[in-house]
């Protein structure tokens, strides 16, 4: 078939090798450009400092966010700052450092007033419904409150003071005389502003916060809390014991749930029970 | 002669037109840049807010936005549909650059053009050879990796290296000044240019570049070498020019029936060939006024002076 048409035959098959070289030349710099942008990009699963409130989740985030910084520009209290080398954040886009500025929870919001793209929410109305991060006392050994004092800042300082950190007592058995006072967050309450942070005394602070998803566990999906689950269904989900014959208990009737059904005497003591 | 014409392109136009005249272009343009970093710094430095943001999305005066549409689209691939502001911003950068010729963007608004124009300068200056020769088509193929890298990796992936939003942002929030990666990635991109290939980056690489040159494919402004007929061959435009295969057929077409106008949306519409034309052959024009003012009588006669 080439040689009919000898001349013209290789001036096509010049041609067609040329574009052969010049896709496959193309197709390596699409692949290489690919795969070393790749590098970068798939190091990025969790956040290591904290977001602005409203941000999607990290891997949603960084396909929305176009480093723009509008919402920097628009934080009265250079709370955010756009990510560097060095920083932790993918370059270029926002976040914040809780133990150098916190988050002041403006009632307005403006940071996510100004994003253009939607990487910060604007169904996020109420700033106490932000979910920046959650405070976790990482610091027991150091904690004053862990100590036995009553410093109590973190608990004070708390923009949701009494729910997002409650002063949980408990014994102090090291004096026997004293209590605990132990600073205890509450992830659904907590908007991780980072005040706590931010006002712990220690020269490093005793509670952190961290990224949601570093700060909480997560139960396994098929899980079920009983006493939440009897409480929907209204009773137990659980088969009644079988009845268990008690010493003494012999010829008593026995209600379902297996508890018996005890009568007083009127000298205090239980009618049916002949030990 | 012509030594001094490749390592001083322009000088005739200097004597000619004075160092005003053969630069008029080239200070429109870096007054245009300056201003485009400018107009975001009123605001920090002295509370006189225009633009808020910076080259990627901004905000001018409150009411008007502007979004880089390439970074909507690696947005969109990595599975992201932006909100209604930064798609208006986005469709009336479209529209100007639809316009005003999308490579537009890269001699009037990007400040790596500085940075590479520098470069080039020196290079012009040394009489250095090319370097490495790269095709100026790599850059669609680089475009092509970044949406795919946007893609393959959820993320809007260009701007893990842009040099332009990074040295932009640098400029903006002053960054620049530290060793952060807007002053690293402009060193990277100026010594590449400088002492790697002649006009690398922004000729043969930069991505945003092919893409904006995609945009201003049937763009209204134009260059034209609508006084063709005065050329003398001096080759000044030609040195000067960052895109050189553009300007032969419009100043060359006459013979062929072309008309003189430069309609390859490679041409960054930056207007060195009209500064540095001691003949005045070019001057900026619209797509619809593609005609010289060819008068074959007047054309035979300077070519026989």
């Amino acid at each position: 078939m080439a040689g009919h048409h000898k001349t013209g035959g290789d001036a096509v098959d010049q041609n067609r090798r040329a574009m052969l070289a010049g896709t496959v030349k193309g197709a390596c710099t699409v692949g290489l450009i690919g795969a070393l942008l790749a590098i970068p990009a798939r190091r990025r699963a969790e956040a290591v400092a904290l977001r602005p409130p409203g941000a999607m989740a990290e891997r949603d985030f960084l396909a929305a966010c176009v480093r723009c910084g509008l919402c920097v520009k628009d934080c009265p209290y250079d709370t955010l700052k756009l990510s560097d080398l060095g920083d932790g954040p993918t370059l270029g886009t926002p976040f914040f450092r809780a133990r150098a500025v916190p988050c002041e929870m403006c009632e307005n919001i403006p940071c996510v007033a100004a994003c253009p793209t939607g990487a910060l929410d604007k169904g996020l109305k109420d700033i106490k419904n932000a979910k920046m991060g959650v405070a976790v006392l990482v610091g027991q050994e150091t904690c004053l409150n862990y100590l036995g004092l009553r410093c109590d800042v973190c608990y004070r300082v708390c923009p949701r003071i009494g729910e997002a950190i409650t002063l949980e007592m408990s014994h102090n058995a090291r004096t026997a005389k004293h209590a605990f006072f132990i600073p205890t967050v509450h992830s659904d309450k907590c908007t991780g502003c980072g005040k706590c942070e931010r006002a712990c005394v220690l020269d490093e602070a005793a509670i952190k916060v961290l990224p949601h998803d570093l700060a909480t566990g997560q139960l396994g999906k098929h899980y079920r809390l009983g006493w939440e689950e009897k409480k929907k269904a209204g009773a137990s989900l659980v088969e009644p014991s079988p009845e268990v014959q008690v010493r003494g208990m012999e010829g008593v009737e026995m209600s379902p749930g297996g508890t018996y059904k005890l009568d007083r005497r009127p000298d205090g003591g239980l009618k049916e029970f002949k030990p | 002669m012509k030594s001094h014409g490749l390592t001083h392109p322009g000088d005739t136009a200097i004597a000619a037109k004075g160092w005003l005249g053969a630069h008029k272009w080239l200070l429109a343009r870096r007054l245009s840049q300056a201003l485009v970093v400018a107009v975001f710094l009123t605001g920090p430095l002295f509370g006189l807010w225009i633009a808020k943001g910076n080259l990627a999305s901004s905000l001018t005066l409150g009411v008007l936005p502007l979004t880089d549409p390439l970074m909507v689209l690696q947005g969109l691939l990595a599975g992201h549909v932006m909100t209604g502001s930064a798609l208006i911003g986005a469709a009336l950068v479209l529209v100007a650059y639809t316009l005003f010729g999308g490579r537009t963007y890269c001699s009037w608004v990007c400040p790596v053009n500085a940075v590479t124009d520098f470069a080039q300068w020196l290079r012009t200056r040394f009489g250095m050879e090319k370097g490495v020769v790269l095709n100026r088509n790599t850059r669609l193929w680089v475009l092509g990796g970044i949406l795919v890298g946007s893609a393959a990796t959820g993320t809007i992936a260009w701007e893990l290296v842009n040099p332009v939003t990074m040295l932009h942002r640098g400029l903006v929030t002053g960054s620049i000044v530290t060793l952060g990666s807007a002053s690293l990635i402009t060193l990277a991109v100026f010594c590449f240019d400088l002492g790697i290939a002649s006009r690398g980056w922004c000729t043969h690489l930069c991505p945003v570049g092919a893409f904006y040159g995609l945009l201003g494919r049937a763009a209204v402004l134009r260059v034209s070498a609508v006084n063709r007929s005065a050329c003398d061959d001096c080759m000044d435009c030609f040195a000067i020019c960052p895109e050189r295969h553009v300007i032969a057929p419009a100043l060359r077409g006459a013979a062929k029936g072309v008309g003189p106008l430069i309609l390859s949306s490679d041409c960054t519409n930056c207007g060195r060939c009209i500064d540095v034309c001691s003949k005045t052959v070019f001057r900026f024009d619209t797509r619809f006024h593609n005609a010289s003012l060819d008068k074959p009588s007047a054309e035979s006669g300077v070519k026989a002076a």
